[in-house]
């Protein structure tokens, strides 16, 4: 079945089997391995991506369910040359160590703060709760969230 | 794992996913929160999916003199972000905060909740608790079945396979109502390992009345406790009478034993759950 969306800001149309999960075809169809698959069934949060501004996990959507939506992934959050903020404050606060849960932390980091910039502790915690970091970076990884919330427009920052 | 090998179809009318459902062995799809997990176990390999997303008029949360309309549509987030919810029905709000993980609020469906009737899921237990009535549309037509008659056992429902639910209506909510939820689970999100929604109302002479108390995750499914509901009916809501209530309500479930707790730990939840619900209701 074709398919046609917007991807990173750019138009993408592919040829795709039913079964194929958005994950899949952004990774095997677009080239777009940024996006990475833990678990494929909805627990781990890796696989992250924003559809049509909300944080959603792209193993649990096919790819024909997207037809016609707004993707970004973790690629479109990345300037060419230097790190945007969010990244710098991961960079900052150590908050990755094999990797391999980026992606998704930062696509779901950047969802809520594009939404609630003043999100509280709690409240980062709440939400970084459906991502899953085996190397146990989460002080980090949260500290790095709460320091990044300045370049989305907390109040009096 | 990846999916088996699926046919898919978006129509753009309840009508037509209705006869689509009736040519094979089809699956509804909405936010998929649910049935993708199990395509992906190949616990399910159904040879069609019916998309919901081009059909209108699914999504809508009405109040009005009858109650609380939420299409079948509605997603978590979006009961989460209604400010009108909060007032109009507390207990349902504070139970969607426990479902699941944020990505996953952001898809799911009322609909899709219902019709997965996963004991341990919040969606049922406020069904339950609160004698909903829920909208289903197949080949026979609309028919409206009350919750507690829906829900018949694990991931079973009254639901025929080509049967549509298009919403759910939960009866109107007194702003007087007592209420609380208490739900048990090992890491945030996770599936509950129990949890109870209860309200109850308060007479004029200070007696509790028309209490409801449901149990999710100690149960095959979700379901009011009328055991524990009648220790509480007609008495002062005091530490004493919530003590009895809870008592009854571990001595009515007959929780399963799985990898994830015994029977016994899990009725042993539902008596202090039940008895911090109705502290929580008493505040």
């Amino acid at each position: 079945m074709k398919i046609e969306l917007d991807v990173n800001g750019k138009h993408m149309s592919a040829e795709v089997e039913e079964r194929t999960t958005l994950a899949d075809c952004l990774r095997y169809e677009f080239g777009l391995t940024g996006t990475h698959l833990g678990c494929e069934h909805g627990v781990c949060g890796a696989c992250t991506v924003i559809v049509n501004g909300a944080a959603v996990r792209s193993c649990l959507i096919l790819a024909v369910q997207a037809d016609g939506d707004s993707v970004t992934t973790v690629e479109g959050l990345s300037n060419d040359d230097a790190l945007t903020p969010l990244q710098a404050s991961f960079r900052k606060h150590h908050a990755l160590q094999c990797g391999f849960c980026t992606p998704g932390m930062v696509t779901t980091a950047h969802a809520l703060l594009t939404h609630e910039p003043n999100a509280d502790e709690d409240r980062v915690r709440d939400v970084l709760s459906g991502n899953i970091c085996r190397c146990t970076g989460y002080i980090s990884i949260v500290e790095a969230v709460l320091d990044a919330r300045s370049a989305y427009g907390r109040d009096g920052q | 794992m990846k999916l088996s090998p699926v046919r898919y179809a978006a129509p753009t009318s309840v009508e037509e996913a209705v006869a689509l459902l009736a040519t094979c062995d089809a699956k509804i799809i909405s936010g998929g929160q649910s049935l993708m997990p199990i395509m992906a176990f190949r616990l399910a390999s159904p040879e069609l999916l019916v998309d919901l997303k081009k059909i209108k008029g699914l999504g809508d949360i009405v109040l009005d003199s009858e109650g609380l309309h939420l299409g079948a549509k509605v997603k978590w987030i979006e009961i989460e972000t209604d400010v009108r919810l909060k007032t109009a029905h507390p207990l349902l709000t504070k139970a969607i905060e426990h479902v699941a993980h944020y990505q996953i609020r952001n898809r799911g469906t009322v609909g899709g909740s219902l019709a997965h009737a996963d004991p341990a899921s919040e969606m049922p237990a406020i069904a339950a608790c609160c004698d909903a009535v829920i909208s289903v549309v197949g080949s026979g037509g609309l028919r409206k079945i009350n919750a507690a008659d829906f829900f018949v056992g694990a991931l079973q429902t009254r639901l025929e396979p080509d049967e549509i639910i298009v919403k759910i209506l939960l009866p109107p909510w007194p702003a007087t109502r007592r209420w609380g939820f208490q739900e048990f689970s090992r890491r945030r999100g996770d599936f509950a390992l129990a949890g109870i929604a209860a309200y109850f109302d308060v007479e004029p002479d200070g007696r509790a009345t028309n209490a409801h108390i449901a149990v999710f995750g100690a149960s095959d499914y979700q379901r009011r406790l009328t055991g524990a509901e009648a220790e509480l009916n007609g008495k002062k809501p005091t530490a004493d009478t919530f003590a009895a209530a809870a008592r009854a309500a571990a001595a009515e479930v007959d929780p399963p034993s799985d990898i994830h707790a015994p029977a016994d730990y899990r009725r042993a939840l539902v008596e202090t759950l039940t008895g911090r619900a109705l502290a929580d209701a008493n505040r």
